[in-house]
C-alpha cells in the first residue's frame, strides 16, 4: 500500500472528524467537489453536514471559525491556495491570534495552507507564507515535509488550543510517498535531524528539506558529510536542535522557499549567531527564493526557488572557508 | 402597520409593554452615567487611550440588550454601553478595563470598548470594523452544531462599517447558512468625521438586506418605544428561522468619534432635525406620557444611576494595576508551547 501526502492530510482529517464530534471543516470546493487539490475527497459523504461549502468569502470562513472555535468547536479551515489567506489575513493576525492573550479565550482553529509552487502556478498560486504568519504573537506555524508529519501534525494542529497556521507543500501533495501512517512521531514543536552528519548544518523545512538532501547526497560524492535539519514548526522554533547541530559542525546553511526579507531564513540565523557566535567557524548562509514576485514559466520557476545544485554549491563554499 | 421599508408606521399605537421599557430606560440612564463618567476620568487624565461614547445611541442599543435573552450571543461594537449593560455587564467591569485593572476582563493588556467575554456569549471587538460579524455568525453556526436552537446573535454596526468588505462577506455568507443572525446598523450620519454622502451611494442601508436575501427593517433610533418594537419583532423573526435579519437604525452622534474630537465638522443643522433628538429626552417624554414616571421618579432614577456609577468607580479604583513583572507574557493557551516560553 502507497500513502501520498496528500492522503495523510485526507486521512488526518478524516481520523479527527471521526474521534472528535466538535470537527468540521470550512472551505471552497471542499464538500461535493472534495477540495482543488482532493484532500477532503469523500469526507463529505462520510460525514455529512460537517465538511461545509463556503462561499469565496476567505474572511467570513476564517472569522467563523474564530466564533465556532470560542464556542467549543475545533474547525479546519481549508484556503484553496496559501495565497488567498491574504483576504483572511485581518481575522487570522489580528482577531485569531490575539483572542487568547486578550480574553483568555482559546480560539483553536486549523487553517490549512496549500503552499508552494507547482510549474505553471505563477504569483498567485504558489506563495509559501510561513514567514509573514509566524512574525504574528499567538499564531502556531506548521510546515511538514513529510507524509508522516503531514499525518501526525496534522492531528496535533487540530488538538492545540491555538490558532494553527498548516502551511502543507503542493509540490509534495502526489509525489511524496510512504508505506503506512504512523502510530507516534516526534511532538510537532520538536525539529528532526533528517539525515546525520558532521561537516555542516543545512537548516530546511517542508519541501526544500528534499532539496537539501538530494544536496546532501551530492556532496556526500566530495566528502562533505552535511547534516539536514528538518524544522517542522516554524512558530514555536525548536533553536536548541539547531545550536546543537551547530556545536558539533560549526557551519550554518539555512533554506526556505520562502522571500528572503525578514523571514523564517533570518530568524534561524540571528538566533543562532546572538546564541551561538562561538559555535561558529564561518558566517552563517542563507538560500532563499529570489526577491520578485513569483514566475509562471518553468524555465524562471525553476530558477526562481532554490534547488540543490544551489544548496549544494553554497555547502561547498562554506566548507571551504 | 409596516410602511413599505417595513418601517412601523408613525402614527401607529406602540405595542411596548412597561416593564420592558422602563427596563430597557433604567440601562439608557445607566449608561449615560457610565459614559459621563468615563469623559470626565478621560478630561482628568485618569485613563489612557481613547474614549469613545454612545451617547444618542442609548435607545437602540439598550433595545437591542432587553430583547436579547440568556443563552444567546451578543457582539457590541464601540457606542453600546446601554446594550452592554443590559446583557449582563457590570459597571464595575467597565471601569476596571478602562483603567487597566488587574482584575479587569483582559487585565491591561487590551482596554476600553475591545472587552468581553466571549466564552459566555459577549463577544470582545477588535478595531477592524465588520470583522465581528462573521465571529458572531460561526458562533451561531457552533449552536447549530451542538444542536442548541432558538438561539440569535446580534451584532451592531455604524453607517462607515457598512462599508467593509467583511460586513458583505459575513451577512452574504450567514444568508447561506440561513444563520439567526441579528445586524444592527446604527446609521449615526458621521462615521469619524465622514458623512453618509461620502460612504455609501445607495438610497437608504436597509435596502442592502433585498441584495443579501435577508430581511431588512428600519427603525427611528432616537425612539425607544419604536426600537423595542422593531428589534423585539427582527430578533423574534431571527429565532423562529427566518434567517439573518439587517435593521437600520437612524439617529445622530451626540458627541465627537471620541473624546479627543469636537465634531466641528458635524452639520449642526442636522441637530434641529428629528434625527438630532436626545433619545433620552424622547423617552422621559414618553414615561411622562404614559404616566409610567412622573419628574421626581426620573429624578430620582437618574440619581441612582449617578450613584450606582460613582461606587463602580470606587471600588475599581481601589484594585491593583496591571503589572509587568507578574505578566506571562505568553500569548498562546496551549500548555506545551506556555510551559517552553515561560521556562526561558
Amino acid at each position: 500500500m502507497s500513502i501520498t501526502y496528500l492522503d495523510a492530510i485526507r486521512e488526518a482529517q478524516a481520523k479527527a472528524l471521526r474521534d472528535n464530534p466538535r470537527v468540521y471543516i470550512y472551505g471552497q470546493d471542499i464538500a461535493t467537489f472534495g477540495g482543488a487539490f482532493k484532500a477532503t475527497k469523500n469526507l463529505a459523504k462520510e460525514f455529512p453536514g460537517r465538511v461545509l461549502d463556503a462561499p469565496i468569502s476567505e474572511d467570513a470562513m476564517v472569522g467563523s471559525a474564530i466564533g465556532a472555535a470560542i464556542e467549543g468547536m475545533r474547525p479546519i479551515v481549508e484556503m484553496q491556495f496559501a495565497d488567498f489567506s491574504a483576504v483572511a489575513f485581518n481575522q487570522i493576525v489580528n482577531q485569531a491570534a490575539t483572542l487568547y492573550w486578550r480574553t483568555q479565550v482559546a480560539c483553536p482553529i486549523t487553517i490549512r495552507l496549500p503552499s508552494g509552487a507547482n510549474p505553471g502556478s505563477g504569483p498567485f498560486h504558489s506563495q509559501t507564507l510561513e514567514s509573514i504568519y509566524s512574525h504574528f504573537p499567538g499564531l502556531v506555524v506548521m510546515t511538514p515535509a513529510t507524509v508522516e508529519d503531514a499525518y501526525t501534525m496534522l492531528l496535533e494542529a487540530i488538538e492545540v488550543d491555538d490558532p494553527v497556521i498548516f502551511c502543507e507543500h503542493k509540490y509534495l501533495y502526489n509525489r511524496l510517498k510512504s508505506d503506512a501512517l504512523p502510530e507516534s512521531n516526534l511532538p510537532f514543536n520538536t525539529a528532526r535531524i533528517a539525515r546525520a552528519g558532521r561537516d555542516i548544518s543545512i537548516v530546511a523545512y517542508s519541501s526544500m528539506v528534499h532539496e537539501a538532501l538530494s544536496a546532501a547526497d551530492h556532496l556526500h560524492k566530495e566528502n562533505i558529510d552535511a547534516e539536514v535539519i528538518d524544522l517542522r514548526c516554524i512558530k514555536p522554533l525548536d533553536i536548541n536542535t539547531v545550536l546543537a547541530s551547530v556545536a558539533r559542525t560549526a557551519r550554518l546553511l539555512c533554506v526556505g522557499e520562502s522571500w528572503p526579507w525578514g523571514g523564517v531564513n533570518s530568524e534561524v540565523i540571528a538566533s543562532v549567531v546572538t546564541q551561538g557566535f562561538h559555535l561558529l567557524d564561518a558566517p552563517p548562509q542563507r538560500i532563499n527564493s529570489k526577491d520578485t514576485p513569483i514566475p509562471f514559466h518553468p524555465n524562471l520557476w525553476s530558477a526562481h526557488k532554490p534547488s540543490s545544485q544551489v544548496i549544494a554549491a553554497a555547502a561547498r563554499g562554506l566548507c571551504e572557508w | 402597520m409596516l410602511d413599505t421599508l417595513n418601517r412601523p408606521r408613525r402614527d401607529a399605537v406602540r405595542p411596548v409593554s412597561r416593564e420592558q421599557f422602563t427596563n430597557a430606560f433604567h440601562w439608557m440612564l445607566l449608561a449615560r452615567a457610565v459614559e459621563e463618567k468615563l469623559a470626565s476620568l478621560w478630561r482628568a487624565g485618569k485613563i489612557f487611550g481613547g474614549v469613545y461614547l454612545g451617547k444618542g445611541q442609548e435607545a437602540v442599543s439598550a433595545a437591542l440588550g432587553v430583547v436579547l435573552e440568556p443563552g444567546d450571543i451578543f457582539g457590541p461594537l464601540i457606542r453600546d454601553q446601554a446594550g452592554r449593560l443590559a446583557f449582563g455587564e457590570a459597571p464595575i467591569d467597565v471601569f476596571r478595563v478602562y483603567f487597566g485593572s488587574r482584575t479587569g476582563f483582559s487585565r491591561g493588556r487590551d482596554g476600553n470598548v475591545h472587552r468581553g467575554k466571549p466564552a459566555e456569549g459577549y463577544h470582545a471587538m477588535i478595531s477592524h470594523l465588520g470583522s465581528l460579524i462573521s465571529v458572531v455568525a460561526g458562533a451561531l453556526l457552533a449552536r447549530r452544531f451542538k444542536g442548541d436552537t432558538g438561539v440569535v446573535g446580534a451584532t451592531t454596526i455604524g453607517d462607515g462599517g457598512t462599508s467593509t468588505g467583511a460586513f458583505h462577506e459575513a451577512i452574504n455568507m450567514a444568508a447561506v447558512e440561513k444563520l439567526p443572525l441579528v445586524v444592527v446598523v446604527v446609521n449615526n450620519q458621521y462615521a469619524f468625521s465622514t458623512p453618509n454622502s461620502r460612504q455609501f451611494a445607495c438610497r437608504d442601508l436597509a435596502d442592502r438586506a433585498a441584495g443579501y436575501g435577508v430581511e431588512g427593517h428600519s427603525v427611528d433610533g432616537t425612539d425607544l418605544a419604536e426600537c423595542l418594537e422593531v428589534l423585539g419583532r427582527a430578533t423574534g423573526r431571527a429565532r423562529a428561522g427566518h434567517g439573518p435579519q439587517v435593521i437600520v437604525a437612524s439617529c445622530l452622534r451626540l458627541t465627537g468619534h471620541a473624546e479627543h474630537d469636537d465634531a466641528f465638522y458635524m452639520d449642526k443643522s442636522l441637530y434641529q432635525t428629528p434625527l438630532g433628538r436626545d433619545c433620552m429626552k424622547v423617552a422621559e417624554q414618553f414615561l411622562l406620557e404614559r404616566r409610567w414616571a412622573d419628574q421626581s421618579s426620573l429624578n430620582a432614577w437618574t440619581q441612582a444611576a449617578k450613584v450606582q456609577v460613582e461606587e463602580a468607580v470606587t471600588d475599581a479604583q481601589r484594585e491593583p494595576l496591571a503589572d509587568p513583572s507578574i505578566e506571562t507574557w505568553c500569548p498562546y493557551a496551549t500548555a506545551k508551547i506556555a510551559d517552553a516560553l515561560l521556562v526561558r
